[in-house]
């Protein structure tokens, strides 16, 4: 067995891609849930049609990247009005109902036969279509690798820029829930009917936050297209939402640095199990697992963690316990 | 509380010219249910909602006097919470008109008519559990520039706008003892001053008529009494108060008006002492058969239907 193989595994997918797609999700999230209230269960369809945006603005249409990343936008905020506008003046179940659905849906019509021309159907977009992207890296030519962290060139390109991204949301939310907006949102997630009766116009303030939070989550798709090169329908499932949600509870939710650490953590026990799942099979100390188990098997065992972390840790590791105590009144 | 002397009266109207002014509006008032006010405010009319087969509210019309206390009494379940919600707009009645300040507001989104200066506050307390109690102040504040989107980002826009907020809740707090409590959450307040910091961040929009429904509940005989002092003085200063409350007592001290409603109807209205002597009142609120008196100290004049 080798620890270091181990140690360095898990670190570069602590911090590595995949980290940054699950935690600009969970930035996302954590504007509609964490802050505003809002049970946004179909956050992956905000980044689907972020990475659908790169995918058919660039494979497609044969057109720019960058106008690609302004369709992401704007696709992700039309999504966001149309799940928003009926829904949002309902209870707030009805957002989560009708979130999780419409997330299905648009993966079953990306999918589709009819609409294969444009979205590639079940095979999804694949070429490249992050080029004008990985033409600027100003990484030498002759980079192989970092000590430890494993990334190819190109991968590395991608993981400064997409931690840039995160750390430009962060901030941005940090400035937003700190004024006096952030405290009308957050009046919202205590009691929306104190807020009208103050006379604020609750239906804007819900809308907003769930325009922001899915642009945020489109901007984790437009990386995903960019960096894996391809878009496929079926990465895009419900389960995806629910680790984002994870994430966020982990790291705390309306605390703007949870989803960072929620996303680093979460992977790093996620990749951290497996590796050290693989070589334990692999060296023969464990042969009632074979090695095509241990996808499986870590998620068991993350499910697991997080059940304890729920019960002797329910805030999160930056949530204030106080606070959640407070509920119970 | 012996009879007021024409002496006490006078110094009582010097001190309180507010109500002075709201008695003498009063004064010739018929005392009927929806009699006709000389300035109202409120103006409403065939307002009814129905719940199932039972008839929460069926108001036929009703007046309420600018810059008056009045007072909304009635038996539980008589359809006050109801009415409160209906001319707020956070329920939409099945037929009905009214006006604020003129203008028809019927159909009117709830923050529309709290803008409009029409705010209330709620029977089952609202405090914004994980907020502090300063926070929930401040968000009470109206024409917030910091709680627009874009301005949001640039706190030298709003800071000053804040920081003026910050005095003037400041200032509410300590009338209603709450300025110890600044900075806890206040979901960590007891219910009766979750009632008073509900009451205070109504105010903090500075409000032309405040609705506040039941005010008193839970909260101390001896906070009970400077309460109504603020209550009073929120008058003074020109505002319209409506409010419900089921201490007689009470009623009767701060009220210049009271509209008694049974069963989703106005069946009276008048000043507290008149009201409180009104046979269909008493029978309201304690049945056909009783011999007690609706206030402590007897007002209600039991004698009359003590023979029954
Ligand atoms: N949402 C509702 N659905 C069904 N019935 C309702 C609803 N709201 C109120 N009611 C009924 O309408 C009637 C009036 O209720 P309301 O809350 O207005 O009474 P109230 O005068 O405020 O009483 P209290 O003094 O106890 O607060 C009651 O019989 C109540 O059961
Ligand atoms: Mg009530």
């Amino acid at each position: 067995m080798d620890f270091g193989i181990i140690f360095s595994q898990t670190l570069t997918q602590a911090i590595g891609i995949t980290a940054i797609i699950y935690c600009l999700a969970a930035v996302g999230l954590n504007v509609q849930f964490g802050y505003t209230g809002l049970l946004n269960f179909g956050q992956v369809a905000f980044v689907a049609a972020g990475a659908y945006a790169v995918g058919v603005i660039v494979l497609t249409f044969d057109l720019s990247l960058w106008l690609a990343i302004l369709v992401g936008i704007l696709a992700s905020t039309l999504l966001a009005l149309i799940l928003g506008i009926p829904t949002l003046r309902l209870r707030a179940d009805y957002l989560a109902i009708v979130t999780i659905a419409a997330s299905e849906l648009l993966r079953l019509l990306v999918r589709s036969i009819a609409f294969k021309d444009t979205f590639g159907g079940a095979q999804g977009l694949n070429g490249k279509l992050g080029q004008q992207f990985h033409d600027l890296n100003p990484l030498p030519s002759d980079f192989t690798s970092l000590p430890v962290l494993t990334w190819t060139r190109q991968d590395l390109w991608v993981v400064i820029v997409g931690w840039l991204l995160v750390v430009l949301f962060t901030l941005l939310v940090w400035g937003l829930v700190r004024s006096p907006w952030g405290r009308v949102v957050k009046g919202i997630r205590e009691d929306e009917d104190a807020v009208v009766s103050l006379g604020k116009n609750v239906f804007v303030y819900k809308m907003q936050a769930l325009v922001l939070g899915g642009i945020i989550g489109g901007f984790g798709g437009i990386v995903w297209a960019v960096a894996k090169q391809s878009v496929q329908p079926d990465t895009f499932q419900p389960d995806f939402t629910f680790f984002a949600y994870t994430i966020l509870l982990l790291g705390g939710a309306a605390r703007v640095f949870g989803p960072i650490v929620g996303a680093i953590i979460f992977w790093f026990l996620l990749a951290g199990v497996g590796e050290l799942l693989s070589q334990m099979i692999q060296a023969g100390y464990i042969d009632f697992l074979s090695a095509t188990d241990v996808g499986s098997i870590r998620f068991i065992l993350m499910g697991l963690g997080l059940m304890l972390l729920m019960i002797f840790r329910p805030q999160g590791i930056f949530g204030d316990r106080r606070e959640l105590a407070l509920d119970a009144r | 509380m012996p009879a007021n002397t024409d002496n006490d009266l006078a110094s009582a109207n010097d001190l309180m010219p507010g109500r002075a002014a709201a008695v003498a509006a009063l004064k010739d008032v018929p005392h009927v249910p929806g009699a006709q006010k000389p300035d109202p405010i409120l103006v409403a009319d065939h307002v009814s909602r129905q719940f199932g087969g039972l008839k929460a509210v069926d108001v036929a019309h009703v007046e309420i006097q600018r810059g008056a206390i009045t007072a909304l009494i009635g038996p539980n379940g008589a359809g006050k919470t109801t009415l409160f919600n209906l001319l707020t707009g956070f329920d939409k009645p099945d037929t009905g008109k009214w006006t604020f300040n003129q203008q028809q507001v019927a159909g009117m989104s709830p923050y529309k008519l709290a803008r409009k200066g029409m705010v209330r506050t709620f029977q089952l307390t609202k405090a914004l559990s994980r907020m502090t109690v300063m926070d929930n102040m401040r968000l009470g504040a109206s024409g917030q520039l910091g709680e627009r989107f874009f301005p949001s980002l640039l706190p030298f826009l709003w800071n000053a706008q804040e920081r003026a907020n910050e005095v003037r809740a400041l200032e509410l707090l300590g009338r209603f003892n709450l300025d110890a409590k600044l900075d806890d959450f206040a979901g960590s307040l007891s219910g009766g001053q979750r009632k008073l910091l509900e009451m205070a961040r109504a105010l903090m929009t500075n409000p032309e008529m405040v609705m506040l429904d039941e005010p008193m509940a839970g909260v101390n005989p001896a906070l009970t009494q400077s309460l109504l002092g603020h209550i009073k003085n929120i008058r003074e200063e020109g505002t319209t108060v409506l409010f419900v409350e089921h201490d007689m007592d009470m009623v009767r001290d701060i009220s210049d008006w009271v509209i008694v409603m049974a069963q989703g109807q106005i069946i009276a209205e008048g000043p507290p002492d008149a009201v409180m002597r009104d046979r269909q009142v008493i029978d309201a609120y304690l049945g056909t058969h009783h011999d007690q008196a609706l206030t402590k100290d007897g007002t209600s004049l039991t004698q009359d239907s003590s023979g029954e």
